[in-house]
């Protein structure tokens, strides 16, 4: 004997639970990578080793496990002779943070850092020998951040002072991704000068991007240690960071706050970001979704009975049996047979070209010629 | 038809070329000379950049505490040096050695061709001392030097105590990604030249010297530091090397670049730069530095110990301390802190100096002129000479108004071309005897005069130069074909030698700019205007002036001049010698080819002028 309204009162409350756990479950991803590559080598480009371990940092302190990190490093600053603090990369003056230490696992380091094996890695195409750690296994529900920093110019990267990647490439790479289903959602930022021209040609969806200036402006640095030598951070990592020092693993934070970081004021170049390819609002996205690792647990009071049989409910007809799609099909691959090419009537250009010939060649030497020919 | 190749055109070119020869020479070379006077003025100057990355913005912090320690160590080392009286080699190898270094020394000996009077020297025997620190983590295959000279006397005391005091500061730290030498040199550029043929491997100037046994890679860079006095007003940097190289404009921007966050006042040619460069006075004074500058790089000389790395590919720089009348002291900690950041600035460099300018003049030390902006006043006065030649070579290709056949034409031309062979080897010949008797016979002179061995070989050098002036009498009675004296032989002569010093000072001022352009103010009008037909003593007394011993007088007295310590006639004369001695002794020492660049060269084309001068 249930007052009316308390009853409307629980079917509501029931109602709002079952739409915060949607909400809980509608990012429609299941798993975080993250792939953090820095360009440069020198010792005078620390400041790019180091933000890239900084983000490597926060990433990991928000959930996302070194298994599912690819983390590229183009130069060995912790063991560089020039050095005056050894087997430490030190990347905020005043806390002293040394982001080095004992546990980092650089996947890809000194010259295998390269163009080819970045989009490598991106699309999956490496060698069977690769190990798994060296592997970007995402699959169609992960959520991929990539973090790029060095330097750059109006439409490329510049990987270890000798190659470029354009961001025609990187356009094409992230195609591919999409097409071979290798992400859920992905989230681009970049750190160098001009580094809006590097998102400028994406074209796939579920991306969104974000630099640390426009084109035509350089991105800087913050500030020079002095017993170092040498630039620790770029501006808007610095200020990133700063902001991703308040995210934990249960905040609620969205993009858009992310947008806002390092305004104008602070950071002296104008970042940018670019959303429109992105299918959800940016405002419903939080900044967890690629920064950390939230791993979806879904709790039940029901015991499950294990040793019988699950029976359908509602005498529902077996559903299908679904079996994991191969996103290579190699032993398709080599025993392939030439496929039958339909024929298609030549083209008209083609047609009209020869056409062109033949009148030509009648004209200048005469149509008595034609019986020659046929 | 083409420009050249229509008669008519032609001809209206080649009269306009005859007719407008002289004017347009007159305007080119005063256009030279504006030209170069122009370079320090300083909206026409550049100011310097630091144009490597790897060496960036200074941002070390300078922890040198020692420099009251090091100067202690100076005193000692002067004590030790008065004991001995020369080099204190067992006191140097032990400290070294205690300050943890690599310690090996170096003996060499060489005998000058002749007595050296400003240095008081003849056979000279020494030894090196040099430590090196080798870096803690890094492949020995770069170094980097410092260096300071062990002089007799009071000098370079401090400079030793302050380079024993670095190694021990630079010996505590781990961040050294190259080995750093710490080298004391005896007797000087002597001593200097002996190390480097010993590092190198090489022996171009016949010294003797025992190999070196301990090395440390390829150097980067090399600082040689002079310091005798506790406390300095400035700091002087001298860049001008052996046969004028100068170092990469780098290094300059790197000492600029520490003595304005260090804070101390650093100078170039020993003079201060100024602000006003607008004012007639503030424009004086950038002109005096960049004559200076362009005076001691034509002289050839080494101006510092750091001069003979750069045949070497190796930048250097000598730093002076200099202590005069100002208010503002600078203590020796400042000093070691200065040069505590260049070598930890150095030290991260990745690759040699090669970003920044390595031919450029420098009216102050914040700017600079770049080949590309001086080259066209030396180009100017070389088109003077090009334009004679075209004139000459006209005129030689007119047929001659006077009324002598065809056939006998052949015949003239070629006794034209082996009378002009005459002249040229025995003007060669002349200044072949210029650059080997002097020395070769300063026994006999000393001998039959009552002069020393220095003063025997000036003289005779001299002699022998005023005996060339004697030859045009001579060599017309050496004809090898026929009698007939020929009024159009003295223009293939001439043809030939504008062309050859026209190729001789271009080649020069490609290697050593002030060289080429000083020689070429004097000798480019004479070349232009000198025929047989001038009024003869004037132009005889012309040519004497203008001749390359004349244009040295006037440079003792000019350089003299700029360093605001005219001399007298007398002690100008004196120094001339001196300057003459000192050249001579160069050449056969360390390589400077300016002795024999005039004597085998210059002396043989002027000769030629003369020669044209008093063609009958």
């Amino acid at each position: 004997n249930i007052n009316p309204c308390v009853q409307i009162i629980i079917h509501l409350l029931s109602v709002i639970s079952q739409n915060s756990a949607g909400q809980f479950f509608s990012s429609g991803h299941t798993n975080n990578w993250a792939v953090l590559v820095c360009t440069s080598r020198f010792w005078f480009n620390y400041r790019h080793v180091a933000n890239t371990l900084s983000v490597y940092r926060s990433v990991k302190r928000l959930g996302i496990p070194d298994s599912h990190i690819v983390l590229m490093l183009a130069d060995d600053m912790a063991c560089n002779h020039r050095n005056p603090k050894p087997a430490t990369v030190f990347s905020h003056k005043n806390m002293e943070l040394n982001v080095y230490g004992d546990d980092v696992e650089v996947d890809y380091r000194g010259y295998e850092v390269t163009v080819e094996n970045f989009l490598r890695v991106l699309t999956g195409r490496l060698p069977p020998s690769t190990p798994r750690s060296k592997r970007l296994l995402s699959d169609d529900r992960s959520n991929i951040l990539i973090y790029l920093t060095g330097h750059g110019g109006n439409g490329f990267l510049k990987f270890q002072d000798s190659e470029e990647i354009s961001n025609v490439e990187l356009a094409d790479a992230f195609e591919q991704m999409w097409q071979k289903r290798r992400y859920n959602e992905l989230l681009f930022i970049i750190d160098t000068c001009q580094g809006a021209s590097m998102y400028e040609r994406f074209y796939s969806p579920n991306i969104m991007a974000l630099a640390s200036s426009q084109v035509g402006e350089d991105s800087l640095s913050h500030q020079p240690d002095l017993a170092i030598g040498v630039h620790l951070m770029d501006r808007y990592t610095f200020y990133m960071l700063e902001f991703l020092e308040d995210i934990h693993p249960a905040s609620k934070t969205n993009m858009n706050d992310l947008f806002k970081v390092c305004p104008k004021s602070q950071c002296v170049s104008t970042p940018g970001h670019r959303t429109d390819l992105f299918l959800r609002d940016p405002g419903s996205v939080l900044i967890t979704d690629f920064f950390g690792s939230v791993r979806k647990v879904e709790l039940t009071m029901d015991a499950i009975n294990l040793t019988d049989p699950i029976n359908p409910v509602n005498g529902e007809e077996q559903k299908e049996v679904y079996s994991y799609a191969d996103q290579l099909p190699v032993s398709e691959i080599i025993h392939q047979k030439p496929k039958q090419k339909d024929w298609h009537p030549p083209d008209g250009f083609i047609l009209g070209l020869w056409t062109l010939i033949l009148l030509v060649f009648f004209k200048t030497y005469g149509i008595k010629h034609l019986k020659h020919i046929f | 038809m083409g420009l050249l190749s229509d008669p008519n055109r032609r001809r209206a070119l080649i009269s306009m070329l005859t007719r407008l020869n002289a004017p347009i020479c007159v305007v080119c070379y005063f256009a030279g000379v504006a030209w170069f006077m122009g370079l320090a003025f300083e909206p026409f100057t550049l100011r310097t950049y630091m144009s490597e990355n790897a060496m960036g913005s200074t941002m070390v912090e300078e922890r040198f505490p020692a420099g009251e320690r090091a100067l202690a160590t100076g005193r000692e080392f002067a004590a030790h040096k008065k004991k001995v009286g020369g080099m204190p080699v067992d006191w140097l190898v032990k400290n070294m050695q205690d300050r943890g270094l690599e310690v090996f020394t170096q003996s060499f000996s060489r005998t000058l061709p002749f007595p050296d009077e400003n240095k008081e020297r003849y056979i000279v025997k020494g030894t090196n001392v040099y430590g090196i620190l080798r870096a803690p983590r890094a492949p020995r295959t770069e170094a980097l030097v410092l260096s300071a000279p062990c002089s007799p006397g009071d000098n370079n005391n401090q400079a030793v105590g302050l380079l024993l005091g670095l190694a021990q500061y630079f010996r505590n730290q781990i961040y050294w990604a190259k080995d750093i030498i710490f080298l004391v040199n005896e007797h000087d550029l002597i001593g200097m030249q002996a190390w480097l043929e010993g590092y190198h491997h090489t022996n171009t100037t016949g010294m003797s010297w025992s190999p070196l046994q301990g090395r440390g890679g390829s150097i980067q860079a090399a600082l040689s530091l002079e310091l005798s006095s506790d406390v300095i007003t400035s700091l002087d940097l001298v860049l001008e090397g052996l046969n004028g190289q100068l170092p990469n404009l780098d290094l300059a921007n790197l000492f600029y670049a520490f003595c304005q966050k260090i804070g101390v006042l650093c100078t170039i040619q020993g003079k201060l730069q100024r602000n006003d460069w607008d004012s007639v006075s503030g424009y004086n004074h950038a002109v005096q530095t960049m004559m200076l500058m362009v005076m001691k790089q034509a002289s050839g000389r080494p101006w510092g110990d750091h001069g003979l790395f750069l045949r070497y590919h190796i930048e250097a720089a000598t730093i002076k301390g200099v202590n005069s009348f100002r208010q503002y002291k600078t203590d020796a900690t400042t000093i070691g802190r200065l040069l505590e950041g260049m070598y930890r600035k150095l030290n991260n460099l990745l690759e040699r100096l090669h970003q920044s300018y390595f031919f450029y003049l420098m009216p102050s030390l914040s700017h600079f002129v770049s080949i590309g902006y001086y080259m066209p006043a030396f180009g100017l006065l070389a088109v003077i000479l090009l334009l004679r030649a075209l004139d000459l070579w006209v005129q030689l290709n007119t047929p001659p108004s006077t009324t002598e056949d065809g056939v006998a034409d052949i015949d003239q031309v070629r006794h034209t071309l082996l009378s002009v062979l005459t002249p040229l080897v025995i003007s060669h010949l002349t200044g072949v005897a210029l650059y080997a008797l002097p020395i070769r016979f300063q026994e006999t002179a000393v001998e039959h005069f009552p002069v020393s061995e220095t003063e025997a070989v000036v003289l005779t050098a001299i002699a022998i130069y005023t005996a060339g002036l004697a030859l045009p009498h001579n060599t017309h009675r050496y004809y090898i074909v026929s009698t007939v004296p020929d009024v159009r032989g003295w223009r293939v002569l001439k043809l030939v030698a504008v062309l050859y010093l026209a190729v001789l000072l271009g080649c020069t001022a490609l290697i050593n700019f002030s060289l080429g352009f000083i020689l070429a103010l004097t000798l480019v009008p004479l070349a232009a205007f000198v025929t047989p037909h001038v009024p003869k003593v004037l132009s005889a007394f012309i040519l004497v002036i203008l001749s390359p011993a004349c244009t040295l007088l006037f440079s003792v007295f000019f350089f003299q001049e700029l360093q605001d310590m005219p001399v007298s006639f007398q002690d100008g004369w004196l120094l001339y010698l001196s300057v003459i001695s000192q050249g001579i002794l160069d050449h056969s020492l360390y390589g400077s080819l300016v002795y024999p660049l005039i004597a085998l060269l210059v002396y043989p084309c002027w000769l030629l002028f003369w020669n044209i001068l008093f063609w009958k």
